[in-house]
């Protein structure tokens, strides 16, 4: 890819992608207000994030893998249902993650 | 913005906020290290950073160019990974209530961790202060590891190393967990899962988010309507995280 090439990617990509957010923002309030909308919507928050987790996980690239970062989410979901400020999850999981990964694995 | 008062809801978003907002913003050393790595020079790195300022969309479009694909599937990634963001703003508009210039700012900042720290609090005062907070804290965080990441980039290491990809699987666990408490969230997380893991090798990167989501769309279309008392759990189980 030329400078010139790179540079549009750039700008057009990011474009579509304010106005994409944009667009959610001028969805009429009056779309929103249903009950099956609400829960729709705040069910797709759901999906949209569990599959975040998934992807995150065990994505790596267009293959699943399985590395150091399954144990670490577990080590985080455990933390979570202990009650861990959010904060010290994140750090847990990184930490397991980091340590399997220096002691050779993952 | 009512950031200083003592309202504890208030104060939870805040803080909620701005720890999402480190955990992220460090995450941006990540991409800053990868986009120089994939051969996105440091200028194109920020201004991507700076002006799509979604982190999916970003890792997918410098994945597209490092792995030598064209501009077209390059900008075809990053919409179909940014469209979840249309999503969201739906989702955090009734609650913001932003007008002009404040809407463009919000649209801007509607990412992942803006919405779900604003969908998690318990009203809309502290969806709101949730939502800024993460938001602007997110966007300077953000792009200033990823300045520090593009500019150390090998110093630094593979990210992976500190387990920095890690730590965002782990964020977003963080952010679901409070939400899982109804039974019909539990179905369509359970369903997100395999619809997920199912379509990573089949398909490219962005749709397997979009079709978790077009799941929990069915689920919530054809489900019949929500019985009060799971709707009270739902809501003292958010209060409850939101401490």
């Amino acid at each position: 890819m030329t400078d010139a090439v790179l540079w549009a990617t750039v700008l057009v990509a990011s474009l579509l992608c304010f106005a994409l957010k944009l667009a959610g923002h001028l969805v009429p309030q009056k779309w929103l207000e249903s009950e099956r909308v609400t829960r729709t919507t705040s069910l797709v928050t759901v999906a949209l994030l569990v599959s975040l987790v998934v992807v995150q996980t065990v994505g790596d690239g267009q293959s699943l893998t399985v590395d150091a970062r399954v144990p670490a989410l577990a080590v985080a979901a455990l933390a979570l249902a202990l009650r861990a400020p959010f904060v010290l999850v994140v750090v847990l999981a990184a930490a397991t993650a980091a340590g399997l990964r220096a002691l050779g694995w993952g | 913005m009512n950031v200083l008062s003592p309202d504890p809801a208030t104060r939870a978003a805040v803080r909620q906020g701005l720890s999402v907002s480190l955990a992220t913003g460090l995450y941006g050393i990540s991409f800053g290290a990868l986009s120089v790595a994939a051969g996105v020079g440091l200028l194109p790195t920020m201004a991507l950073s700076l002006l799509m300022f979604s982190g999916g969309s970003q890792f997918a479009l410098v994945g597209v160019v490092g792995a030598a694909g064209g501009p077209v599937a390059a900008v075809a990634t990053a919409s179909l990974l940014g469209l979840r963001n249309a999503l969201y703003g739906a989702v955090v508009s009734p609650l913001l209530n932003a007008r002009g210039w404040r809407r463009l700012a919000a649209a801007q900042l509607t990412i992942d961790e803006s919405t779900a720290v604003a969908a998690a609090q318990p009203d809309p005062a502290s969806s709101r202060v949730g939502f800024w907070v993460t938001g602007v804290g997110v966007y300077v965080l953000w792009n200033a590891f990823v300045l520090l990441g593009a500019l150390a980039g090998d110093a630094l290491g593979d990210p992976r190393a500190w387990g920095l990809d890690a730590a965002a699987a782990a964020a977003f666990l963080a952010l679901v967990w409070p939400r899982l408490a109804p039974r019909r969230a539990q179905v369509v997380a359970a369903l997100a899962v395999v619809a997920s893991a199912a379509l990573i090798p089949v398909v490219p990167a962005g749709i397997p988010v979009l079709a978790a989501a077009t799941v929990a769309v069915l689920v919530g279309q054809l489900s019949p309507a929500v019985a009060a008392d799971e709707e009270t759990g739902d809501t003292a189980d958010q209060k409850e995280a939101a401490r």
